[in-house]
């Protein structure tokens, strides 16, 4: 599929009256959602920074339907949403939008449930890589050495996988997106939405406050995380493992740009010695011998 | 009454929640397996798969899981139902106040049981009355009948009230006896239970942005909404549960009284009060402590949420009331707090019996209203 920018869809969905922080990213890829899903999407929401930006009822920031649901319970009420929408002849897609916490680590239970049964949903985890809501704590979705409030001294664990452990269940589609390439999520929104049963999208949004970073910077941090390798883009359709581009040319390791140039941008990071980013570095370069081990395996 | 739709077929209380659903005609059912509940989602699931219900079956992962998928069923516009007991319940609890606060008119069988440690899988009615201050209306069924009947009744009320309703029957003594039951004819529930409203409590619908549950800008506005739920629509709830009793009265030849059931209280100088299965025991002790002379008479509590405010006022004209609780709480039971709360006179003994799982039969409810009429029991007695 290609297409240009300036011919995406101008309404908006993102509107006056959202209560996100400046530089926010996980809103970047709510207006890409809007733009990708916006008149189609009936949106289920855990307890998240998602929960709190749409602004104060009666009113509203987004011009979208939403339920706001409890904390874990979120792809279970999207599955009963679907459920209902299928017997009672509505169209549309039943989406989940959730922040990492919701998804790794207190909805996991309904998260696997949900990919199991293959319940007929679009769940996107907007990634930014730690409780953020409730003020930057350590979730299973930090990366490792990562400064949180829980983790004074940088998280000692690596950073759990959602989007691999969802294609290991064998949903029909998983995608890893960034908001730094809208249109490879707008891409993979639209072809989420051709694909009956379980979705997933792991979308990595930087958060200027909890990384600690210049909220001017957003799209050119989650770029670099891209582009020095630590975080790649990928998709699993129906049993194909592949690449997406730009990240298909890092597979190259001489490609990328050094970590540091990511990493030396957030103040989460500020405290990493030369030898740690050096170990880092193996890290993600191990977890590029899976993707590309799979990409291979399951090309 | 005499039945006008007789069609009689011997039901486990399991199984007349699973047919009572089944002519309810949900859109989704989920549910998760926990003893003693599962018979009642076997039978449903086997009825999907065989294509005798068109609904569509969730197989959970969990009871939170469970209660989740019928809250968003349920918020989409569509009937929705699970079953579940005990643990099962606690787990998915949040879920619960949350489907209440939000009027979503879920249906729930509740097969009562007890709460460890230690395991146990016998009777108790703890754990349907955690969901005592939430806004769910609860309803106790004294005999399989009653379960086949109040189930199809909870869809007509959780719809009308748009609350949230649980259907308790008590495990084992109802879930797993078979009783003859009347199963009322497919199109006598058809004119009963009118087609779920879509668009209630909200229209969930894409394309029609409605945002529900994000933060209030004036927490006056949620203060409003707690009231008009936890309290208004509760006390709204009495009459729509005893009109719902009679309409179906009339159309099967089967009613209970709405909210209390009255037995022989008319000339009884002292009355027992309980609910649930072994309201047919203590009817059988009334029975044989007025063959003895004691002008004894029972209230059976069909409902507890909403509470029977007005019915219970009327204990004050007994001497003594004799409360019979299959739960216990720091202050004795639920059921006996709550009626000392509406008397001014009467003198109230509550007796906590049968938690546990503990056997209690009628000579059990003989011999404490005796003790109690005697004056040996007074305040909160356990009988263990």
């Amino acid at each position: 599929m290609s297409f240009r920018l300036d011919q995406l869809p101008k309404k908006r969905y993102v509107v006056p009256g959202n209560a996100a922080c400046a530089g926010c990213g996980m809103m970047i890829g709510w207006k890409i959602l809007g733009m990708a899903l916006g008149e189609e999407a009936v949106l289920t929401i855990p307890a998240s920074c998602a929960s709190v930006v749409q602004g104060l009822s009666p009113k509203s920031g987004i011009a979208m339907p939403i339920l706001n649901v409890p904390f874990a319970s979120a792809a279970a009420v999207a599955t009963g949403i679907a459920e209902a929408f299928k017997t009672l002849g509505v169209k549309g897609h039943a989406v989940v939008w959730a922040g990492d916490g919701g998804t790794a680590d207190i909805g996991f239970a309904t998260l696997s449930g949900a990919a199991e049964r293959n319940s007929n949903i679009l769940y996107i985890m907007y990634d930014n890589e730690a409780y953020m809501n409730t003020g930057i704590q350590r979730s299973s979705s930090t990366p490792r050495a990562a400064w949180t409030t829980t983790t004074p001294m940088g998280k000692r664990e690596r950073k759990k996988d959602v989007a691999l452990l969802m294609a290991m269940h064998g949903a029909p589609y998983v995608a890893t997106a960034s908001i730094a390439y809208p249109q490879d999520f707008y891409r993979k929104l639209k072809r989420a939405a051709e694909v009956e049963g379980f979705k997933f999208i792991h979308l990595h949004t930087p958060c200027p406050p909890g990384w600690r970073f210049d909220p001017a910077k957003t799209v050119e941090v989650a770029r670099l995380a891209v582009e020095t390798g630590a975080w790649i883009l990928w998709e699993y359709d129906n049993g194909k493992f592949k690449l997406n581009p730009p990240s298909t040319i890092y597979a190259d390791k001489n490609k990328r740009k050094p970590l540091k140039e990511y990493l030396k941008l957030q103040g989460r990071f500020a405290h990493l010695t030369d030898n740690d980013i050096k170990n880092l570095e193996e890290e993600i370069d191990a977890k590029w011998q899976t993707i590309l081990a799979l990409a291979k395996t399951f090309s | 009454m005499k039945a006008l739709t007789a069609q009689k077929t011997a039901l486990t209380g399991n199984y007349a929640v699973a047919y009572a659903v089944k002519a309810a005609k949900p859109h989704v059912i989920a549910a998760y397996p926990i003893t003693p509940q599962t018979s009642i989602v076997e039978k449903l699931s086997e009825f999907v798969e065989k294509g005798e219900l068109s609904a569509r079956f969730v197989n959970v992962e969990s009871e939170f899981a469970a209660m989740s998928v019928v809250y968003g069923a349920a918020m989409a516009g569509a009937r929705a139902f699970t079953a579940t007991s005990s643990h099962g319940l606690l787990y998915m609890y949040e879920a619960t106040w949350w489907a209440a606060l939000s009027r979503a008119p879920v249906v729930m069988a509740v097969v009562t049981r007890t709460i460890g440690p230690p395991w146990n899988i016998h009777v108790e009615h703890n754990d349907i009355l955690t969901l005592r201050d939430s806004g769910w209306i609860i309803g106790m069924a004294e005999t399989v009948q009653e379960v086949f009947d109040m189930t199809l009744q909870a869809f007509r009320i959780a719809e009308a009230a748009l609350l949230p309703t649980a259907i308790g029957l008590d495990g084992f003594i109802l879930s797993h006896s078979t009783e003859p039951v009347e199963v009322t004819p497919q199109d006598i529930v058809d004119k009963f239970l009118p087609p779920r409203r879509p668009d209630a409590p909200i229209t969930l619908r894409p394309g029609e942005p409605v945002i529900f549950g994000n933060l209030p800008s004036d927490n006056r506005i949620h203060a409003r909404h707690k009231v008009a739920t936890v309290y208004e629509a509760q006390n709204q709830a009495k009459d729509i549960i005893k009109k719902t009793d009679e309409e179906y009265g009339k159309l099967t030849g089967r009613s209970y009284g709405g909210l209390v059931e009255w037995y022989k209280t008319g000339d009884a100088k002292y009355a027992a009060v309980c609910m649930g299965a072994w309201c047919s025991d203590a009817k059988a002790a009334v029975d044989a402590l007025r063959r003895r002379g004691i002008p004894i008479g029972l209230m059976r509590v069909r409902f507890l949420r909403p509470f029977p405010s007005e019915e219970v006022a009327k204990l004050d004209q007994y001497e003594k009331v004799i409360v019979f609780d299959r739960d216990i709480t720091p202050l004795g039971g639920v059921l006996g707090v709550e009626v000392r709360a509406h008397l001014t006179r009467a003198e109230v003994v509550n007796i906590v019996a049968g938690i546990a799982g503990v056997d209690f039969d009628a000579q059990g409810f003989l011999d404490a209203v005796q003790k109690a009429v005697e004056g040996q029991y007074r305040g909160v007695e356990f009988v263990i």
